[in-house]
């Protein structure tokens, strides 16, 4: 055994093979290392070039060499040519070290695949069960697509062959697994699935554990083709678990009878809900009160394996009752049971009680049952000496938690961020804000919760957090006063957390008045408490509490003159920050400006937030999610102001941040004047690329076109456009016809979007009963669900003649969509009524952010997405001019980063980014490849999401 | 499904690595420093099961790992195998290694890479459990020596 205290050294002296490698006086310096392996690299090297050809023997040798060289991290270029030569070799040990070395070394897409391919199909064919074994393993190791494309037809008949060989058998199976896994579509389903399913009554346990693996994977997908396998499963499982342990022989592991095999049709059984037929149902059930018996059973062996195996059963078995979740009395004996581990002294076992009881927690029958350990839990948490282990506790006061013991756990928690470890802060952050908030009976509790986070744990708490806790307060009147107090008194403290200044900024520039009449908190007070941090903070805050300086302007003007002074100081009108001396001038000029009237219009109150689930509920699951979109993130551009995500003051935005797109359309100035720029080709990027596109036009209420013809206007060609023309741009003229012009702008950020629509009264006589309407379409999927939130609120319903109204949209993206929602207006002009509808131009691509990579990480992910799910492509004829620069405006404009020098053909253009919805995010990539010869152009797009894929394509093909 | 498998020694140092995903070697070496970063710092009696590193595939894969005497045995799997019975495994591999071997010690990991790598193949293929059943697999290992002898070209 390893812990042997042997000299092992004994042993180097027969084997001479890898000596000049690892000489075993250590502590050697790395540069020592390297000179020694490159010298011996130049030496293989030259014997494989060498003209003398080289025997079986000394290729071997060479080969394992070469194979420790690349263990110890260096690279190996040569020596493949060599490998694939061994595996034509007749002799079964240079053919064995061949296979060993392709499999650890090669990958998928090396040139010799083929060679290698024509070794593996003979020894597939020669019908020498060694032979085919490595074959076989070789196979499965690489797993890659074009061994896929040459076996997948090939490794069934060899599994269910009736002469084929146990073991050859048992790899057959696995290599099947292994291609279904990487290629699911190239393994053809056929009459040899039930024949599979009949491997589990084979005589060999060896080949029955490796087709439930194969089968527990196909029936994830195919779960009707392999439905006869459960009632097989049960019987096989039945027969294990009760026979006496001597009947298995070899399959016995430290007195506990094929513990892996039952794992494995334990998890089979997973795949499928209770069995229906009450015989096999029955057997089942005896099966599994059988495993929970012998829990309780005095162990067979001291020994930790005995322990280890019996219990890895016993866990799969607590998985399967709580997977089928409809046997109460099993499922309050898998919680007594798991609560039995919480105390157990072996830490494997608490850890892992803990994870099940998790799962636990979310079962009716049993989430009192697991509630009850309540305080076994809170003292893992205090007393583990593990991370894993309080993480996991954590986890499970999470799921446990409900309005009857969340105060209880919010203070634990709480308690806990104190000393917990920095990993997992972040995580028990958002955890407690997204409890504090769910189960808040009382909002001063809320309020009370967040602040004790950010001086708990301020650096962990990510802006989500924060933003959440002023949105409730703005929603939420009763609070108003009581968050005002609670922040400005939190303030006091000599040292706090730059996010308490954010909060605390934010809120007294809001609610500053509430409690303004107290003269320990007066305005100046209350000012000066701010401005005491403001040297301190950094730009973004410092940015908002400008903010708040002018907010207090408004609300209280006896504290104008000493703000004004603020802001008229070098360090804001000359700060070398753009941003703060722009909101230093504008917010002084505003302030000195306008009357107190317009200052309240500008300064108004927020409105109440749209109720949305919690941005800190979406922030979890992505933490817990897949890695690959946290990475993403961070690489985020910057991209236009800040839309609803953040407390930034929005109504103020208009005159105080310069907006990003200055109003193109000029609707503000001349609504009645045919505005909008005439069409042409060579003209602005983004303004009119699109001039011809009336393939996607909007349905017109006929109403509207029998009174007006289009013909009577050839002036302008864009009427009512609406469709492809806005997948690249946010702003425009969306619909125009005599009566009426609609105008668009709009700004999106993740998965939120405002989108302002401007109605002109072009004619000269009011509207009457102006009622626009934004609906969300839904598509045939989505009969149930919404993709897509809309909220407004009504407008003016009496547009004046030659006047313009506005309507704001928010706009939240639930999932991803492909039908845009339509815009349906209703007035009456003249005496008639007037039907209008328009497409508005919400489309999946608004909710991209781009993303910046380098070219190794883009094709990299690239690989990563090589499921045919996730790809699509699209092959079309050109339909503008081809100009490069024209090309990246619109892929740019189509909301994903455009990626120079990233693909090794100059001519194509990459990009990529991140679709955000609210359930989800998708990372993107896309490919555009130009041929100008044939005015063609191919269009690929790879995303983790099917649909994603399929609509990007669709919406961005239209686009060339 | 295993995604990898890595032995090193005390000080971090590669005896055994076999990825059955592809990735870039300079990749490979990081993960395997990583994985040893994480063990590491972990005492020997707490337990043996971790959220993976950010290089592998990040929280939804476990690192199974036992520590015996000078070396570390880590196996990364995602969330289809049993931890219990992926530590079982561990050990039916090392109890194997120790009988080709005769009491196995790190140089013999080292001396013998060919050999380790094919009585590892006989336990996992693919990244999936092949056999678990310890005298299957000294059966299999038994008979390719006996192969290699009749060929009369043993390696050492």
């Amino acid at each position: 055994m390893l812990a042997g205290s042997r000299p092992g050294v004994g042993k180097a002296a027969t084997s001479r093979r890898l000596a000049p490698l690892c000489s075993p006086s250590p502590g050697k310096s790395k540069e020592a290392e390297i000179k020694r392996i490159n010298k011996e690299l130049a030496n293989i090297r030259s014997k494989f070039k060498g003209d003398k050809a080289l025997d079986g023997y000394s290729k071997k040798k060479y080969v394992c060499k070469l194979l420790f060289i690349f263990l110890l991290g260096h690279d190996i270029d040569f020596g493949h040519m060599e490998a694939v030569n061994l595996l034509s070799s007749n002799r079964y040990t240079e053919k064995q070290i061949g296979y060993l070395f392709i499999s650890v070394l090669v990958n998928s897409n090396s040139e010799l695949i083929r060679l290698i391919n024509n070794a593996i199909k003979n020894d597939l064919a020669s019908r020498n069960p060694t032979f085919m074994g490595l074959a076989l393993h070789c196979i499965a190791n690489v797993g890659s697509r074009e061994m896929a494309e040459a076996f997948a037809g090939e490794v069934p008949k060899i599994l269910v062959a009736g002469d084929t060989m146990d073991s050859v058998k048992q790899s057959a199976a696995l290599c099947l697994l292994r291609l279904y896994r990487t290629s699911p579509d190239l393994v053809p389903m056929g009459d040899w699935t039930s024949r599979v399913v009949h491997l589990l009554n084979d005589q060999h346990l060896g080949v029955v554990t490796a087709a439930t693996s194969l089968i527990t994977t196909l029936a994830q997908k195919n779960p009707e083709e392999f439905k006869t396998s459960v009632s097989l499963a049960v019987s096989r499982l039945s027969r294990i678990v009760t026979s006496a342990s001597t009947d298995l022989q070899d399959y016995t592991y430290y007195f506990v009878p094929a513990p892996w095999l039952s794992v494995k049709l334990l998890r089979l059984l997973q795949c499928y809900p209770p069995p229906e037929d009450p015989a096999v149902r029955g057997r089942l059930t005896e099966c599994l009160e059988t495993i929970l018996n012998k829990a309780q059973e005095p162990p067979k062996s001291k020994k930790v394996q005995h322990s280890n195996a019996k219990n890895a059963v016993l866990f799969e078995a607590i998985s399967l009752i709580i997977h089928h979740d409809s046997e109460p009395n099993l499922l309050v004996r898998a919680c007594n049971q798991l609560g039995q581990f919480l105390q157990h002294r072996e830490t494997n076992l608490r850890y892992l009680a803990l994870e099940s009881m998790c799962t636990l927690a979310s079962s009716e029958f049993s989430h009192e049952a697991v509630k009850t350990h309540i305080d076994t839990v809170i003292n893992a948490l205090k007393t583990e000496r593990d991370v894993s282990v309080r993480q996991r506790a954590v986890d499970l006061l999470y799921a446990m938690c409900d309005r009857s013991n969340a105060q209880q756990i919010v203070a634990e928690m709480l308690s806990y961020l104190e000393t917990a470890d920095y990993s997992i802060r972040e995580e028990i952050v958002l955890k407690v804000a997204i409890l504090a908030e769910k189960y808040a009976v009382d909002y001063a509790w809320y309020v009370d919760t967040i602040l004790n986070l950010i001086r708990i744990a301020g650096d962990y708490v990510s802006e989500e957090v924060w933003y959440r806790v002023i949105q409730i307060v703005i929603n939420r009147d009763d609070v108003q006063g009581y968050a005002a107090k609670t922040v400005f008194e939190a303030l006091q403290a000599p040292a706090c957390h730059e996010n308490l200044v954010k909060v605390g900024g934010y809120i007294l520039g809001e609610f500053g008045n509430l409690i303004a009449g107290d003269p320990r908190s007066s305005p100046l007070v209350q000012f000066n408490l701010l401005h005491s941090k403001f040297h301190l903070c950094s730009v973004p805050t410092r940015a908002l509490l400008l903010s708040t300086y002018i907010k207090f302007v408004n609300l209280f003007p006896e504290v104008k003159p000493t703000i004004q002074d603020v802001l008229r100081g070098d360090s804001q009108l000359r700060n070398a920050d753009v941003e703060l001396q722009q909101r230093a001038v504008e917010y002084l000029r505003l302030s000195t400006v306008a009357s107190t009237d317009i200052l309240a219009t500008v300064l108004e109150e927020m409105p109440p937030f749209p109720e949305r689930e919690s941005s800190i509920l979406a922030k979890l699951k992505k933490k817990k999610g897949p890695s690959t979109v946290t990475d993403l993130e961070d690489t985020k551009r910057e991209r236009s102001v800040d839309v609803n995500g953040g407390p930034e003051p929005a109504p103020a935005s208009a005159s105080s941040t310069p907006s990003p797109s200055a109003d193109l359309l000029g609707l503000g100035a001349a609504p009645a004047a045919p505005t909008g720029p005439p069409p042409s080709s060579g003209g602005g990027l983004l303004v009119d690329v699109f001039s011809d596109s009336a393939s996607a036009a909007a349905p017109l209420a006929p109403g509207s076109e029998d009174n007006f013809p289009q013909r009577a206007f050839p002036k302008h060609p864009r009427i009512s456009a609406g469709g492809s023309e806005f997948v690249c741009k946010n702003n425009g003229v969306l619909f125009e016809n005599q009566l009426l012009q609609i105008g668009l702008k709009s700004e999106f950020r993740q998965n939120l979007g405002r989108m302002f629509i401007f109605y002109g009264n072009k004619t000269s006589t009011q509207f009457l009963n102006f009622t626009p309407t934004p609906v969300p379409r839904c598509g045939l999927d989505s009969l149930t669900r919404t993709h897509l939130n809309l909220q407004t609120k009504p407008v003016d319903p009496t547009v004046d003649g030659g006047a313009q109204v506005q309507q704001v949209v928010n706009i939240e993206c639930v999932s991803d969509f492909t039908e845009a929602p339509v815009l349906n207006i209703q007035f009456r002009y003249g005496g008639t009524f007037q039907n209008v509808s328009v497409q508005l131009p919400i489309t999946l691509n608004k909710f991209f952010q781009p993303t910046e990579m380098s070219s190794q990480d883009f094709f990299q992910r690239w690989k990563q997405l090589s499921n045919p799910q996730q790809e699509v492509q699209n092959i079309f004829k050109a339909k503008h001019p081809m100009d490069t620069e024209i090309t990246k405006a619109k892929i740019i404009g189509f909301g994903s980063a455009l990626l120079e020098e990233v693909d090794p053909n100059p001519a194509n253009f990459v990009g990529a980014g991140i679709i955000h919805t609210k359930t989800s995010q998708t990372g993107c990539l896309l490919r555009l490849e130009p041929n100008l010869q044939a005015q063609m152009y191919r269009l690929t797009l790879r995303t983790s999401k099917e649909t994603v894929s399929q609509r990007l394509c669709e919406l961005l093909s239209q686009q060339f | 499904m295993i995604q990898a498998i890595l032995v090193f020694n005390n000080h971090g140092k590669p005896r055994l690595v076999r990825f059955y995903q592809h990735f870039p070697e300079e990749i490979q070496q990081q993960i395997v420093r990583e994985t040893f970063h994480l063990v590491l710092k972990r005492d020997d009696n707490i337990c043996n099961f971790l959220e993976g590193g950010s290089l592998i595939g990040g929280s939804d894969y476990k690192l199974i790992y036992r520590h015996y005497a000078t070396l570390y045995f880590v196996f990364c799997v995602d969330s289809s195998e049993s931890e219990l019975g992926i530590l079982d495994l561990i050990q039916v591999f090392v109890e194997t290694l120790d009988k080709c071997f005769e009491n196995v010690c790190e140089l013999d990991l080292i001396f013998h890479m060919d050999k380790v790598h094919y009585i590892l193949q006989e336990v996992v293929m693919g990244g999936m459990v092949l056999e678990t059943n310890m005298n299957e697999i000294v059966a299999q290992i038994e008979a390719q020596n006996r192969l290699e002898k009749s060929e009369g070209g043993a390696l050492g």
